[in-house]
């Protein structure tokens, strides 16, 4: 037998895809167990759920499109999107909007574009999105509160799988109710942030439990920037946009959502850390990850602000995922032994 | 240290195993004398050596077998004495597994030196002011010396630096890569040796500082150094530079970053900042030569891996074969053998192990697959940027990798591929175990393909729009030409019919002219038998196998050539002759008639024309192939002209009212063979114009030789364009007489 000859280099790094992803998946498990702890069991069967059906539906589609099945399961990728929609569809969310945001994340907005690598649009937010604009009740009435705001334990076990398995919506009425962003966009309109705030929605607390919640999505995507799996770029600039627009236009507390509302309420810090750092389908440079991420930034507020939707981390990161590629081509860096970046697509011969 | 240097830092870098304890425990063993040494003639960037020996030669140690050819190019020599038992093409290791011509020397053991001498017998720097930089560079190439850190690029070259005005040098001790330690067994051990070069190459370039740059994972290296420039006493302008261990440091660019702060331009070299870059192996192997007049004959190499009981580094010959240092070593084969020559993150994989040892060969790698797992099945690219992050030419692989992959070539151009050093760290770091190298290895491989036949094209383009515009040209005028003769006809009709309307009829043709005409005809018929023969030479010419009828094709054509000179002087006899007669009787003619338009008035004037016309056309040839601006006023003469060689020629032939027209017109087959010969010549002559310009373009000395021989080419192509438009003008005479 002849000598092996390889092509340098002949060692590699310790790092893996497999690991990458599930290292992501890991860094929600703080958020998770606030959510959890805040909200109830709905959250955790999600996410479970959501795995579940994500794991299915790409052997489904692997082997209808005759890939390896268990060498593409074990990239992680189907695991994370199921983790990550798990986490931000409502809690008392029925299974079925679940399945459906889910599936349609992996079959259509990843596989059928080719697989994980190919999808120009993140497949989670994709299947968010169709479940948002599909079942606009399902995903605005199924949100727990906290048991900061009712003062209360959460639901039972038992009763959130009738909710969410048996459709015994009535369940979970007690528990269930609008979010905080939701309900301080449309009480401002009729009042001041004062009067808002003696709302019973908010019984004095503004952001109404979801601020732990950010705070822990904050420390496990802290801990991915440390553990250099993300950089810094994406979610610094989306904060910084959302917190330079809110200051800039909605400083008015009586009249828009005040600020600490916007960073440590809904899903911005999900958002920020988790979604809009798919690499997949984000800028890549460094100076374009800093744009697209303000861009998301600047959506957010926008949408948030004057749109239709309370939240709309799922709008801001589609919108902002057309523009990567054209981001890409002109924030090229500037490479060593060059006086300056080259920039733009090639000239057509 | 004296000097502070601020040191700088380059993008992105990665820190793999270093693996080097391994070979660092015991000091550098003689490799000693295998029985026989391969020594490839090309064992550096440029043209190979030239053999200077001739196989049953005996040759003492450090003698010339190989002499330089050109000016990047270098000796080579002996690294024992022996004898030369082959020149023949061998393997040798290159990526490509390609054999080249090597010189194999069969050892005597005896190891005899040839008399050799430095250029000076105690080096220090005093006695280095004696002798001039040019002096040095000569004496450093005629001892062989290419750069041992890996490329192996000629020494005396880089050191040939013009006009640039170096103001630093550097000495590349970093040894970045993984496993490696020859640069830093070298430098512990013979310190004294890379400094006393680095003094001979502060003279050269004229440098005012050096800089010998080592990574701080090198202490002792470091330590040695700085004894070593105590003891010369240079602390004042050579620095020990510890730098931070990161790979790829010891690259040049990066390492020039790393000290200076500058870049060297893409695309340029270290020259153009100011900079020159030696390795530090290099430099003591200067430091030999120079004082010892020692050639490079042998190096420092690594041997390591799990694969080897005896890690270690050796001082083995040049030409020493791979499975002689690694048996040295006691390698343990593997069941999936891999051995590498340089280190893990750049080397190359040898397809065999009976290689030899060259210049460049710095680390042999003999990995457990354990130690150097093979690269698992590559996942999709996620484009996390690991990759870029740890790019140190600040690229963007991610999107190369893209690029490549879908054959974007512009993009990955875009992307300034060409920047990419291929070190490695792109791939390294991918968590999609992705071979990214191999991909931008690729691309650029299809971008030079794709570059080298653009260029092709382009050139083959231009030549056949030339050639189209010629055509074009050329049946504009001749068109113009057959319309004037057209208008002529008409008009001669009009006249002969007024002619005839006068009832005027010509009489009988002299019998000189009738000679003439006799003679004409077999000019003509020589004329035809030459091309005929031409045409045969010239494909006896192109065609190998018809090679040995080419004399007999020549004699021929000379033969041909005689007679139509002979032909021609008797028509120049004949016409003369014809004249006297026609010089004798128009004077009765006219005294008998006084006619103008008797038939001979009217012939002499129709031949009078019939020359002019063909003189004009002459010019006009000519004009063209100089490129003169008269061209425009000539072709308008010649129209004229034609117009009135048409008339003169009409009028006499209504003269003569339907006698046999007079020359013999050339056949159309005729006009079609002369045409193809043109087209045939004019092929030549392009394909001659571009071997001209492909040498021209290489350089080479038969560029000039080429350049005659397009001229010459060029000159018979309008030997042939002549004669084309001069039967073309029989022709439509004939066709105009006829009509």
């Amino acid at each position: 037998m002849g000598l092996l000859t390889l092509s340098s280099p002949h060692t590699h790094g310790p790092n893996s895809t497999s690991k990458v992803m599930a290292i992501v998946a890991l860094a929600t498990v703080p958020g998770l167990i606030a959510m959890t702890a805040l909200f109830g069991w709905g959250t955790l069967i999600n996410v479970v759920l959501a795995c579940a059906v994500a794991l299915a539906s790409e052997a489904a589609i692997l082997l209808l499109r005759k890939r390896p099945v268990s060498f593409f399961l074990k990239d992680n990728s189907a695991l994370l999107t199921g983790v990550l929609l798990g986490l931000a569809l409502p809690p008392f969310a029925p299974f079925w909007v679940t399945a459906v945001a889910t599936s349609f994340a992996i079959v259509f907005s990843k596989q059928l574009y080719g697989g994980m690598g190919n999808n120009p649009f993140n497949p989670a937010m994709v299947g968010y999105a169709l479940v948002l604009v599909s079942f606009p009740v399902q995903m605005t009435t199924a949100w727990a509160l906290s048991t900061q705001m009712t003062g209360a334990p959460a639901m039972g076990f038992a009763d959130t799988l009738s909710v969410i398995f048996a459709g015994n919506a009535h369940l979970a009425d007690a528990f269930s109710g609008a979010t905080p962003l939701d309900a301080y966009k449309h009480l401002i309109a009729k009042s001041t942030s004062d009067d808002v705030l003696a709302q019973a929605t908010f019984n004095g607390w503004l952001n109404g439990g979801w601020e732990w919640v950010n705070i822990a999505f904050l420390v496990g995507g802290v801990l991915l920037i440390l553990r250099r799996i993300i950089t810094w770029h994406i979610p610094v600039a989306m904060l910084s946009a959302l917190t330079l627009c809110s200051l800039m236009f909605g400083w008015d507390e009586d009249m828009y959502t005040p600020l600490s509302l916007h960073l440590l309420s809904g899903a911005t810090m999900l958002g920020a850390f988790f979604i809009a750092t798919d690499p997949v389908t984000a800028s890549t440079t460094p100076l374009g990850k800093l744009i697209y991420g303000a861009g998301i930034g600047i959506l957010l507020f926008v949408i948030r602000t004057w749109g239709a939707y309370p939240d709309a981390v799922a709008f801001a990161v589609l919108l902002m995922n057309f523009a990567a590629p054209f981001i890409d081509a002109y924030t090229q860096p500037r490479t060593y032994g060059h006086s300056k970046a080259r920039r733009g697509l090639p000239e057509k011969k | 240290m004296t000097n502070m240097i601020r040191l700088h830092t380059f993008n992105g870098g990665i820190h793999p195993a270093e693996n080097k304890d391994q070979s660092t425990s015991r000091p550098i063993a003689s490799a000693g004398i295998p029985s026989e040494l391969v020594l490839p003639l090309h064992q550096h960037i440029g043209a190979a050596a030239q053999p200077v020996v001739a196989v049953g030669d005996k040759v003492l140690k450090g003698q010339l077998i190989a002499e330089a050819e050109g000016f990047v190019s270098v000796p080579l020599h002996a690294p024992t004495s022996g004898t030369i038992a082959a020149i023949e093409p061998r393997a040798v290791p290159h990526a490509s597994g390609l054999e080249e011509l090597c010189i194999v020397i069969r050892s005597d053991g005896a190891d005899e030196w040839i008399t050799h001498q430095g250029l000076c017998q105690t080096l220090n720097v005093e006695h280095l002011q004696d002798i001039t930089p040019r002096q040095l560079v000569e004496h450093i190439r005629s001892c062989g010396i290419a750069g041992m850190g890996g490329a192996g690029f000629p020494t005396s070259v880089k050191l040939n630096i013009g006009k640039q005005d170096i103001h630093t040098l550097i000495l590349n001790g970093a040894e970045c890569e993984p496993y490696i330690t020859a640069d830093d067994m070298l430098m512990r051990e013979r310190a004294i040796e890379v400094v006393k070069g680095a003094q001979i190459l502060l003279h050269i370039v004229g440098a005012k500082r050096c800089l010998i740059g080592v990574e701080d994972n090198k202490p002792q290296a470091i330590d040695a150094l700085n004894a070593a420039l105590v003891e010369v006493n240079e602390q004042h302008h050579i620095d020990v530079v510890a730098i931070p261990t990161k790979y790829p440091s010891g690259g040049e660019k990066q390492l020039i970053k790393i000290l200076t702060g500058e870049e060297v331009p893409s695309g340029g070299i270290p020259a153009s900042i100011g900079i020159v870059c030696q390795n530090v192996g290099t430099s003591a192997a200067i430091y030999r030569a120079v004082e010892l007049g020692e050639p490079l004959i042998s190096r420092v190499i690594t041997v390591t891996g799990d694969s080897v009981a005896r890690a270690g580094n050796y001082d083995a010959m040049i030409g020493t074969p791979v499975s002689y240092l690694l048996q040295l070593a006691g390698y343990q084969q593997q069941k999936r053998e891999r051995v590498i020559m340089g280190g893990p993150m750049m080397g190359f994989a040898l397809p065999q192990l009976e290689l030899p040892v060259i210049k460049t060969s710095n680390c042999l790698l003999a990995p457990t697959e354990k130690e150097l797992p093979l690269n698992d099945v590559a996942m999709a690219c996620i484009r996390c940027g690991m990759c870029s992050e740890a790019c140190p030419a600040e690229l963007l692989p991610q999107q190369l990798y893209w690029f490549s992959k879908s054959q974007e070539f512009d993009k990955a151009e875009q992307h300034n591929i060409f920047d990419c050093i291929e070190c490695g760290a792109c791939s390294y770091v991918c968590p999609s175990h992705i071979p990214l190298v191999q991909y931008y290895r690729y691309a650029k491989g299809a971008i030079r393909d794709e570059r080298a036949a653009q260029a092709k094209a382009e050139k083959a383009r231009l030549r056949f729009e030339e050639r189209q515009a010629r055509k074009d040209r050329e049946e504009a005028e001749k068109e113009a030409r057959r319309k004037a003769r057209a208008e002529a006809a008409e008009k001669a009709q009009q006249e002969k019919k007024a002619a005839a309307a006068s009832g005027d009829v010509a009489t009988a043709a002299p019998a000189a002219s009738e000679e003439l005409e006799k003679l004409q005809k077999k000019l003509d018929a020589a004329q035809t038998a030459k091309a005929k023969t031409q045409d045969k030479l010239d494909a006896a010419k192109a065609d190998e196998s018809m090679a040995d009828k080419i004399p007999a094709f020549e004699a021929a054509l000379v033969k041909t050539q005689d007679k139509i000179k002979e032909l021609a002087k008797e028509i120049a006899a004949a016409k003369k002759a014809a004249k006297a007669a026609q010089a004798a009787e128009p004077a009765a003619t006219a005294t008998d008639k006084g006619d103008p338009n008797s038939p001979e008035r009217l012939k002499r004037k129709w031949e009078t024309a019939q020359g002019r016309l063909d003189t004009a056309l002459k010019r006009l040839e000519q004009a063209k192939a100089e490129g003169l601006d008269t061209v425009d006023a000539l072709q308008a003469g010649i129209d004229k002209q034609q117009e009135r060689v048409d008339e003169a020629k009409a009028a006499y032939e209504a003269a003569l009212s339907g006698d046999a027209p007079a020359a013999p017109a050339p056949s159309a087959e005729e006009l079609d063979a002369l045409r193809k010969k043109i087209l045939a010549q004019e092929d030549r002559v392009q394909k001659m114009q571009e071997r001209h310009d492909m040498a021209k373009a290489d350089g080479l000395d038969t560029a000039d030789a080429l350049a005659m021989g397009v001229q010459k080419q060029l000159d018979k192509l309008q030997q042939l364009q002549q004669e084309l438009t001069a039967a073309e003008a029989l022709a439509a005479n004939a066709n105009n007489g006829a009509s």
